[in-house]
């Protein structure tokens, strides 16, 4: 059986590439808006190892939802960006600078 | 009845979203007023219900307590006054849809959720209501550049806040085998308190906490989100859910992690100075009374950090009143800003208050009494706050932390000050203010501001109110 220990590494490998995808990424939103994806899923991985490990289902019911306010999210994400690209005419990520101060 | 106040704001919102869709544009008042009505019921339904002491339904996920009583009546009335100033605001500039108050109402019911958590899952799903509203809410004006742009930086850190709270979670899950918050609580007194995945969890928590408060190091969304929205929006987001960000604190760092209060600790400390000292500068050299106003609510927040690190009930308590008092004055000030607006014109530069004195005196002492209360100076009640939190501190041996805290509030009195100073003793400018807000909206305002100096007799009563609201928790 494979050790709690990996999946614990493989989630925060995950999270750690979501969180340095967020800030490092200076071109595209949409790789951005994925990364936010990456990092919810690297939590569910979490919970579904724990809730393995520990025989408690309540962390995979948790799992679900997690993934269903995921799927709102990224609805309001790209909805937003639809409004964005359309006042705007682009989605690089350098362009958001007009509030600065 | 458990939660009858959440269905019944939830039913409501949902009701309106498909009425609004038959109202003409000249019938949309009908949205408006059936929002208003909401809240009220909601009102009812709370006071009716009104907890003495604490009690849980559905499997220990909710919890009717005189805290989540009391804090629930406040986010009513805030998001009632909220939505009597943005009526005016919203009309004028072909934003008056019922979506704003549908989408007002969800993030209610967010909050309601999120103040009567007792499990994981009910606080998570709390907050996701209510931060997706926000979001929306910001993206409400979609022809604005700045609006959107502002939507997009909200969406993007608030997510980030929720993934590193929710990382943090998933930790205290493994560490303590529950997802309930009074489980955890449980379970954490038998374990160690140097328990690896424990702290780490934790971390994560304050992290993602600090997130949702606007406390800095976390904090570089707030003067972007309150500058861009529409300011009938920033007047919403810097109201009620600063509330229910206090209660996410008390039910997951003092509810369920309160033993670990030794490590919380030294990380709040750091957060408040640096939230104190961040926004109080920074605020100085803005000339956009948005983006004043917005860093004023992060050093605000670093004030309110320091009652709840004293780890004492008394603590609580004061952070509490503070914020209370903290919410009122936010919503006054944007208030105001609405109110001196018109179509075409924001009166958001600070230029923009110059000579206000001379032509609606009674719009400058209002301004003048939301100033002083937000410097702190008696005999408003924004005085009272800070005394209390920093007593809180005191009493508990943090002599340095109080003496740093007053010298950032001396610095922060400057730029309270300099409006002041501008509607006093300059002259107006050709760009004079002329303000059109409805005579209902005046009359709130006036109340709102002058609630401020009017409270001073229950001051005692208030925070008696809230100390008995803490120790059904503690």
């Amino acid at each position: 059986m494979i050790p709690l220990e990996y999946y614990l590494i493989l989630g925060a490998i995950l999270f750690a590439l979501a969180v340095v995808g967020i800030f490092l990424n200076r071109k595209n939103l949409v790789v951005l808006l994925m990364a936010i994806e990456l990092l919810l899923l690297a939590v569910n991985l979490n919970f579904v190892a724990f809730s393995h490990y520990l025989g408690d289902t309540a962390g995979q019911v948790f799992v679900f939802f997690i993934l269903t306010v995921a799927a709102a999210e990224s609805a309001i994400g790209l909805a937003i960006l639809v409004v964005l690209f359309r006042s705007r005419q682009t989605i690089n990520v350098e362009d958001l600078s007009s509030l600065k101060g | 009845m458990p939660a009858a106040p959440e269905i019944f704001v939830f039913s409501m919102a949902c009701a309106i979203l498909v009425i609004d869709l038959f109202l003409s544009d000249s019938r949309r008042v009908v949205s408006y007023a059936l929002a208003q009505l909401t809240l009220i019921g909601a009102a009812v339904l709370t006071l009716n219900g009104f907890a003495t002491t604490g009690s849980s339904a559905f499997e220990g996920m909710f919890i009717a307590d005189p805290l989540a009583d009391t804090l629930k009546l406040a986010i009513y009335g805030l998001a009632f006054f909220a939505f009597v100033y943005s009526r005016g605001y919203l009309r004028d500039r072909g934003m008056y849809r019922g979506e704003y108050f549908v989408l007002g109402l969800f993030g209610v019911v967010g909050m309601m959720v999120m103040v009567s958590a007792g499990h994981f899952l009910t606080l998570y799903l709390g907050l996701e209501l209510l931060s997706l509203s926000l979001y929306a809410m910001v993206a409400f004006q979609r022809d604005s550049a700045q609006a959107t742009e502002a939507a997009m930086k909200y969406f993007v850190l608030g997510a980030i806040a929720s993934g590193m709270l929710l990382y943090g979670l998933s930790m205290l899950y493994g560490a303590t085998g529950s997802l309930e918050i009074a489980a955890v609580r449980q379970a954490i007194a038998g374990l160690s308190s140097d328990d690896i995945i424990l702290i780490f969890g934790l971390v994560f928590v304050i992290g993602g906490l600090a997130f949702k408060l606007g406390a800095a190091p976390f904090h570089m969304w707030v003067p972007d989100v309150y500058h861009g929205a529409p300011t009938a929006v920033t007047l919403y987001i810097s109201s009620a859910p600063k509330v229910a960000a206090f209660a996410l604190v008390m039910r997951l760092l003092i509810g369920g992690l309160e033993e670990l209060s030794a490590s919380w600790q030294p990380m709040l400390m750091i957060m408040a100075v640096l939230s104190m000292g961040i926004g109080n500068v920074l605020a100085i050299a803005q000339d956009n009374i948005k983006r004043m106003l917005a860093y004023s609510s992060i050093s605000h927040m670093g004030f309110f950090l320091l009652g709840i690190l004293s780890a004492t009930p008394n603590g609580y308590g004061s952070a509490m009143f503070y914020v209370l008092v903290y919410a009122v004055m936010s919503l006054g000030a944007f208030g105001m800003v609405v109110l001196l607006s018109r179509a075409g014109f924001e009166a958001e530069k600070l230029e923009d208050f110059r000579g206000l004195n001379q032509r609606h005196p009674w719009l400058a002492f209002l301004m003048l009494l939301l100033m002083f209360s937000m410097a702190g100076v008696p005999p408003t009640a924004g005085f009272y706050a800070k005394l209390l939190v920093i007593q809180s501190i005191v009493r508990v041996d943090l002599v340095w932390l109080a003496v740093v805290a007053v010298l950032f509030a001396v610095i922060g009195a400057y730029y309270y000050l300099r409006v002041v100073k501008f509607m006093y003793f300059d002259d107006v400018r050709e760009t004079a203010i002329v303000p059109d807000g409805a005579r209902d909206m005046r009359v709130f305002l006036s109340v709102n501001a002058l609630a401020l100096l009017a409270v001073l007799p229950w001051v005692g009563t208030i925070v008696d109110l809230c100390s008995r609201a803490i120790q059904a928790i503690s």
